[in-house]
């Protein structure tokens, strides 16, 4: 980690171990003494709350895997024998199944908060970029999770995604197709594809585990931003890790697990579909084919474009232009709370995502207030690219932004600069 | 999933203006009933899943399987409320395919699958052998698993109360019920295959309750609720255990989060 290491071994032991593998340093530079901007507010707390929820996830994740059968006729019972008879299966399974949504309801504050306070800018770029690939890997962990329990959903969900792939077929003729069949282990989803999915869905929370640690490694090296987007100046600006933030954070991560307790034990099947409980059945097409809430947004915009290959290529488009938000973004200022218009269109994307998420819960020909939806998730899909390609660059050039206070600690505390600022 | 149904009474609307209209054969909202599971702290009604049971094993079960329901659940607390003996009698009364005998048969010198009496381990018999079997004998329709049916439903326990009492009810006009088929119009398409299961007195509550449509019913729905989610009260009294530790946690965290923060301001 950057900086100056303050660890001092308190024993003969420590010493000894410090000597020979800095673990015991690697914890106190990274979690104790790392100075930490003193200003960060609620939002920031949603990192150690996902870190939480990757570990409750693996947790339930291996304890239900004891009890799952991963097999086309099996699975659905499995599940409900883990429902049922298995001790306290109930409880586990709903914790992993109402996880998955609090997982991405956690991930969905930290980036909308990275995304207001700028802290995909320089020297921050890494940070975000591994952040979007955690967020793309746990969409795929997802979707593989979500296939599990063999329900209707999960098969037609299953068909509907991997069918995406033949798409191809318009580019190279046949290649989509053969893709396709090779994702399945067949000609259609069956207990082939369900097997992969599974061994899928238990590999890569752990390679998530892995990307999470480069991403706090890439966060120790110029630290937090800060709800004023300002570089710490002095040790003012900061306070150490703990026990400032290991107290802040261990409250509301107490709070996120209050409203998380509510859905496990009072609305477990809140976000969960009734065809999912009724056992797969690839004669029988559901007459809505929906994925979980946290994909919405996307399958709106894929929808939305009448042309298969178009949608796919929209929908990559909409992943990889995540990637390069930290070069779109032309402002000299980081944090929205001095950028006055940025700020207006960044709620817009905000509500715009939940308009493309509502297009996407619907039928695709719904209609809501008299406008076909479909024309609602075209534009929600235009305003979604405007924002990142044209709205970023162009705003960030010809906006004032407010004048910036000098130093965090002098924001906080109301001190007068002891110079006269400029 | 989150799913906005449009008011049938503006579908009903546009039908009578414009009777050239396709009709919307959307499904009716379910009927607003109160059940005594509801809410955070609705628990079972006891009497109501026994004489639930008493209903679908006298009527449900000719055509309906259980699939996912075992003897010995019978007697789980949260439950229907039966002791050991009494779950041990009941399963005992059901003919469970048997093992290959001493001699390797499966079937007697008849050509009768052989059979012996259920005990608790046993999951509940399906009234068919197979898929084939069940439609061959219900005019190619196929009557549902309803051990899972109130969770796969949107609507829940409310659904199945209102299709079950949602029969005898004039269609609409320009609506033909389809051959083999009876208008229901709590079904999607209101076109259903069953056949109108309960009657007044379908069956004989032992505890006097008197056994209407609407009773039937009502109770039949309590216990295919319990059916679907038996670990239901289990659920209700550890989440508000949860809950109550979780806001006193809270408040220590918040009262160390407030003092340890105190000095630096």
């Amino acid at each position: 980690m950057s900086g100056q290491s303050t660890y001092t071994p308190k024993s003969g032991l420590e010493k000894w171990i410090d000597q020979r593998l800095p673990l015991p340093r690697l914890m106190h530079d990274t979690m104790t003494t790392f100075p930490t901007p003193r200003n960060l507010n609620i939002w920031y707390t949603f990192g150690g709350i996902l870190t939480f929820c990757l570990g409750v996830q693996i947790i339930t994740g291996i304890v239900l895997a004891m009890h799952y059968v991963a097999n086309a006729d099996l699975a659905f019972d499995s599940v409900e024998s883990i429902m049922r008879d298995v001790n306290y299966g109930w409880l586990i399974r709903y914790i992993h199944s109402t996880g998955a949504s609090m997982f991405f309801l956690a991930v969905y504050i930290h980036m909308f908060r990275g995304l207001y306070y700028g802290s995909y800018k320089a020297p921050r770029e890494l940070i975000w970029i591994i952040g979007v690939l955690i967020y793309v890997l746990m969409m795929a962990t997802a979707f593989f999770g979500y296939v599990l329990p063999w329900g209707q959903m999960s098969f037609w969900g299953a068909t509907v995604i991997t069918s995406l792939f033949s798409s191809i077929d318009q580019i190279v003729p046949h290649l989509g197709t053969a893709i396709t069949t090779w994702l399945w282990g067949g000609f259609a989803v069956d207990d082939a594809t369900l097997n992969r999915f599974f061994s899928l869905h238990y590999l890569l929370p752990f390679i998530i585990a892995g990307v999470v640690g480069l991403h706090i490694w890439a966060l120790h090296v110029p630290g937090n931003n800060n709800p004023l987007g300002i570089d710490v100046k002095s040790p003012q600006d900061t306070v150490p890790f703990h026990p400032y933030y290991t107290v802040k954070d261990a409250f509301y991560l107490c709070c996120f697990v209050f409203v998380f307790a509510v859905f496990v034990f009072f609305a477990p099947d809140f976000f969960g579909n009734p065809d999912n409980a009724i056992k797969a059945n690839p004669l029988v097409t559901p007459p809505d084919i929906v994925p979980e809430w946290y994909l919405l947004p996307f399958y709106a915009m894929l929808r939305s474009i009448p042309q298969k290959l178009l949608g796919v290529l929209v929908l990559v488009g909409s992943l990889v232009t995540l990637i390069f938000i930290p070069w779109l973004d032309t402002s000299r200022v980081r944090s929205c709370r001095f950028r006055p218009l940025m700020k207006q269109f960044f709620w817009a994307f905000g509500v715009d995502c939940l308009l493309l998420g509502y297009c996407g819960s619907q039928s695709v020909d719904a209609v809501a207030f008299g406008i076909p939806l479909v024309w609602a998730a075209r534009l929600g899909t235009l305003y979604y690219f405007a924002y990142f390609w044209v709205i970023m660059p162009i705003v960030g050039l010809i906006e004032t932004p407010k004048k910036l206070p000098a130093s965090i600690a002098q924001s906080v505390l109301g001190e007068p600069a002891a110079a006269p600022a400029e | 999933m989150m799913r906005i149904v449009f008011p049938l009474g503006l579908a009903m609307g546009l039908l009578a203006s414009a009777p050239t209209l396709a009709l919307d054969t959307t499904r009716l909202p379910e009927k607003d009933v109160q059940f005594s599971f509801d809410g955070p702290f609705g628990t079972y009604d006891q009497a109501a899943l026994q004489r639930g049971f008493q209903v679908y094993k006298e009527v449900c079960s000719a055509c309906h399987s259980l699939d996912h329901v075992a003897f010995h659940d019978l007697d789980e607390p949260g439950g229907l409320g039966f002791t050991e003996a009494q779950a041990k009698a009941i399963a005992a009364g059901y003919k469970i395919p048997a093992d290959p005998n001493d001699k390797g048969d499966i079937v007697d010198d008849k050509g009768n699958r052989l059979t012996r009496p259920g005990i608790l381990a046993d999951k509940f018999p399906p009234p068919y052998p197979n898929e084939e079997a069940a439609r061959a004998n219900n005019d190619g329709n196929l009557p549902p698993d309803l051990s899972m049916v109130v969770k796969a439903r949107e609507g829940g326990a409310h659904y199945v109360y209102s299709i079950v009492t949602g029969f005898h009810m004039t269609p609409p006009k320009g609506f033909t019920v389809t051959s083999g088929k009876y208008y229901n119009p709590y079904f999607e398409g209101w076109n259903i295959g069953m056949p109108p299961p309960l009657v007044a007195n379908a069956v004989t509550y032992s505890d006097g309750t008197k056994a209407t449509v609407e009773q039937e019913a009502h109770d039949v729905a309590t216990f295919l609720t319990w059916a679907s989610d038996p670990k239901m009260e289990e659920r209700k009294r550890i989440g508000f255990g949860a809950l109550v530790f979780l806001v006193a946690l809270a408040g220590l965290l918040f009262m160390s989060y407030r003092k340890v923060w105190a000095d630096l301001h």
